[in-house]
């Protein structure tokens, strides 16, 4: 049998994801996210903060309650559910973060935890800057 | 010839399984002879709990054989780790002579296959075999960190946590090792890492097939061919390349990925794999029905897949080797 024959045959015969269990957990948890946070920027608001500021203090905490439920290992047993729902908002980026900083820490606190922290993250730092960058170029001419 | 038959009596003196706690949690709990508390098993990180495995999995089969470790003249052993650091640190207070083998997940068969061959020569009298691995250690360095939130796809296995270890002697009575046979890499494109049974199944069903005609034996005359960690898709793409080389394999076959877990209530999608995995499901569950009569010749086929995170980042496909060890009760 051929390479592709086999690989043709193993595609056709693999066990499928869930697709549609998947999309609709997504919707319900990363939903579920974003209404919680929707609640803290209400609630900021209510206490009389501008609006920038607002969002900025929503992100913060929002980071710190995705890097607190990670730290308890709570995280990633929302994510094996959640999926798409979990890793898209911004609590998905802080598990991102904190996970390899807490698994590192065996290696040490400098070349262990610091040097690792960003081995998920980083990626989509560089390229998310580079597509920013893209997009505010493309605005600039367009304009 | 790719098998080599062992004629000077080779027999197994003892051997022991060690698990961890989920292992310990699946149908064959009660085979093993130790579970650890938990994932770190007293240690502070997960490389050095899976070299506790090993120096347990040795120290109790020493112990069940009442000997030092200056009885045993040569240790043969790997895991999945980078430079085999599981093996090596746990094995480091014995000062037995050693030599560090890598298969990925078919070095068990691999350690058996040279300790048996080499006790044959007739100038050693005892070896010991030992593989191990770690759920947590391997996917630290093969995939994402233990906390990262992420699905895994319904193909992906669960690296099984523990060690297994056999003591081998020249001579003697009891389980003998009668032929080995050394597979060849084979390559058939696959390049998913969470899809590595139908990866191996190639190479097992080569083997497979290379060892029924080397020994001029088929399938009906064993009492069970035990595949490494196909796992259960694996499995089935087994049973379907077999069938197109004439090979039935019907109730006779069984593959520990799927023996290690309950696949429906540990969630562990397709089922078991790593060093470990056909080392203690052979040492804590099959080798005791050899020795009890219940099986009389088993056919045992630890398959592995040769591929690292670098290779598969740089294209690279996932090469499936297998080796296979018979074993034959008095």
């Amino acid at each position: 049998m051929t390479q592709e024959a086999y690989r043709n045959r193993v595609k056709a015969a693999a066990p499928k994801s869930p697709l549609g269990k998947n999309i609709v957990m997504a919707f319900l948890f990363g939903g579920g996210i974003c209404t919680v946070g929707q609640a803290f920027l209400n609630w900021y608001l209510s206490m009389g903060l501008p609006q920038k500021s607002a969002s900025s203090y929503t992100s913060m905490t929002m980071v710190f309650l995705g890097a607190l439920l990670t730290a308890l290992h709570v995280y990633d047993r929302l994510a094996k559910h959640g999926g798409a729902g979990t890793l898209v908002p911004i609590t998905g980026f802080a598990n991102a973060v904190a996970s390899p900083a807490m698994e590192f820490r065996a290696e040490g606190v400098v070349l262990g935890m610091s040097a690792k922290m960003f081995i998920i993250a980083g990626p989509v730092i560089v390229c998310g800057t580079l597509a920013s960058i893209f997009c505010g170029l493309c605005y600039f001419v367009v304009r | 010839m790719q098998t080599l038959f062992i004629k000077t009596p080779v027999t197994v003196e003892a051997h022991a399984a060690v698990v961890g706690k989920k292992e310990g949690e699946g149908p064959l709990r009660d085979c093993f002879d130790l579970v650890a508390e938990d994932i770190f098993f007293g240690e502070n990180t997960f490389e050095k709990a899976e070299s506790k495995f090993v120096s347990q999995a040795i120290n109790l089969t020493l112990k069940k054989a009442g000997l030092k470790p200056d009885a045993i003249d040569l240790l043969f052993g790997g895991d999945l780790l980078n430079q085999c650091i599981g093996t090596s640190y746990g094995i480091r207070s014995f000062e037995i002579p050693f030599l560090g083998l890598y298969g990925a997940c078919s070095t068990m068969a691999e350690s058996l296959a040279l300790a048996s061959v080499t006790l044959s020569c007739g100038q050693i009298s005892r070896a010991i075999a030992v593989t191990s691995s770690h759920y947590y250690s391997a996917e630290r360095q093969y995939r994402f960190p233990i906390e990262y939130g992420g699905q895994r796809p319904p193909t992906a296995q669960w690296t099984v946590s523990g060690s297994g270890a056999v003591l081998l002697k020249n001579g003697g009575r009891g389980v003998r090792v009668t032929s080995v046979t050394i597979g060849k890499m084979l390559d058939f494109g696959i390049t998913d890492a969470n899809n590595m049974g139908p990866a191996m199944a190639p190479a097992f069903v080569d083997t497979l097939k290379t060892h029924l005609k080397d020994t001029h034996r088929k399938v009906s005359d064993y009492d069970l061919i035990l595949s490494g960690d196909l796992g259960s898709f694996g499995m089935e793409m087994a049973r379907e390349l077999a069938k197109d080389e004439g090979i039935f394999l019907g109730e006779n076959y069984a593959d520990c990925g799927c023996l290690m877990f309950d696949l429906k209530r540990q969630d562990v999608h397709a089922g078991g794999s790593g060093c470990g995995c056909s080392a203690t499901v052979f040492c804590g569950a099959i080798l005791p029905e050899l020795e009890s009569g219940k099986y009389r010749r088993v056919l045992l086929i630890s398959t592995g897949a040769l591929m690292s995170p670098t290779a598969i980042q740089q294209g690279e496909s996932i090469c499936g080797i297998a080796h296979a060890v018979c074993f034959e009760g008095e």
